[in-house]
């Protein structure tokens, strides 16, 4: 059997490091060894598949999963799939969860004394389109303290799931906004060490996107790892 | 022209009511899928060695003739439309998880190599920045011993935290213990994949 080909693999500086103190949740959770290098077989390149609907119908109105309409300020958010070769990923599952405007998640072991928004839990999913494409309608999440350090608060942020046709290039990550002040005070974005990879993660407004006198609009596209290019001889 | 991926970042505490399916734990269809029915479980330990309550883990697998429910999988071997080889499950308070699956038949490795039945794992958590990439093999499997990635490790004791241990059974399914140690004595051999 010929070799399956791989996928690429993440560059210096791109991604997080495991371990960062400034991130005190990384310190006893970190892997210690080396990681051990797998080149892709089958098992990397290959992966699970929900085009059939086995996730269920889509989610893609975080507004209107309650009896009424939830407190803040409403959002789309639009976007693309893509990999890093500029490709698009169609077909893919896209989950994301976020807090509520107040900066509250609908998670028991949220403590935060903000309240609970009862027409809003903050979850969805969607099955990119033939182009690679999703779009959710939701509400700008608010920014909440959390105690890695005295008065420390997370920049506002969603929080995204996405898996890409293998097991080689599922990431989960979180989207920010631009121009939030909170952003460069928040270890978990400046966990990555590479300003242009930083970039990435935060969202651009978009005034085509929004809909007049109802939704703000923010674009966000995610780049997956790409296929290594097949040999061609030369 | 490349664009830089989309880097990690942590699923943080509160993913649950985004990724919870208690459901995708049971890969079998409720029992429906063929082959030798087994359950995989253990816990998520830290540093400390203390139960992580806030992670969840995610597996693909084979189905039992050792094929994927994948496009790229083209030998000439039958699928299970049961089976999917897909399962999540999140820890619980005691970090514990489980999945209840059946035993994945071989798979064909690089060149002309032949992996030994195995389910691919990923953690994600609180405190991990990037995800875990893991593999669980079984005990007594004559085909651990030609592995082409077991035998990339060199150190038998950590190539032993890639070795679940029979545990019993639970009904007809034989129970599979595979604890995840992030870091410390006894770390889990994590993949750069």
């Amino acid at each position: 059997m010929s070799d399956v080909i791989g996928y690429e693999r993440g560059r210096p500086g791109e991604d997080p490091p495991y371990l960062d103190p400034n991130y005190g949740s990384t310190v006893k959770r970190a892997p210690a060894k080396p990681l051990v290098r797998l080149e892709h077989t089958l098992t990397e390149v290959t992966g699970p598949g929900f085009a059939d609907g086995w996730a269920g119908p889509d989610k893609t109105d975080l507004t209107r999963q309650g009896k009424g309409e939830p407190i803040g300020e409403r959002m789309i958010v639009a976007g693309r799939i893509l990999d890093e070769h500029g490709r698009p990923v169609p077909r893919t599952l896209v989950e994301l969860w976020q807090a509520n405007s107040a900066g509250r998640y609908m998670h028991e072991n949220d403590r935060h004394d903000a309240p609970l928004d009862p027409n809003f839990t903050g979850s969805g999913h969607v099955i990119t389109n033939d182009n690679g494409e999703y779009q959710f309608v939701t509400i700008v999440p608010g920014a909440y303290p959390w105690r890695n350090t005295h008065n420390a608060w997370r920049a506002q942020h969603i929080h995204f799931s996405v898996f890409g046709p293998a097991f080689a290039t599922r990431v989960i990550t979180q989207m920010y906004f631009p121009g939030d002040p909170l952003m460069q005070y928040d270890p978990i974005f400046h966990s990555i060490p590479e300003e242009a990879a930083r970039n990435r993660l935060i969202s651009s407004y978009d005034p085509e996107l929004s809909v007049a006198e109802w939704a703000l609009g923010y674009r966000f596209d995610i780049v997956l790892r790409g296929r290594l290019q097949t040999p061609t001889g030369i | 022209m490349r664009l830089i991926p989309t880097a990690s970042q942590t699923a943080g505490p509160f993913f649950k009511f985004g990724l919870d399916r208690p459901e995708w734990a049971d890969l079998t269809g409720g029992g429906k899928a063929a082959g030798e029915k087994i359950r995989i479980e253990g816990h998520v330990f830290d540093g400390d060695h203390a139960p992580v309550p806030d992670a969840f883990l995610e597996i693909w697998q084979a189905n039992a003739a050792g094929k994927y429910a994948h496009a790229e999988d083209r030998q000439e071997k039958s699928l299970d439309p049961h089976f999917r080889g897909f399962g999540r499950c999140s820890t619980d308070k005691e970090g514990r998880y489980h999945f209840l699956t059946i035993r994945p038949g071989a798979v064909p490795g690089r060149g002309n190599t032949l992996q030994a039945p195995h389910i691919a794992v990923r953690v994600f958590a609180r405190g991990l920045l990037k995800q875990v990439m893991t593999r669980l093999y079984f005990p007594e499997e004559p085909l651990n011993k030609s592995d082409p990635v077991l035998g990339s490790i060199e150190d038998a004791a950590r190539r032993q935290t890639l070795i679940g241990s029979a545990d019993g059974a639970d009904g007809a399914a034989k129970i599979y213990r595979f604890d995840i140690v992030l870091q410390g004595q006894g770390e889990t051999v994590f993949f750069d994949v």
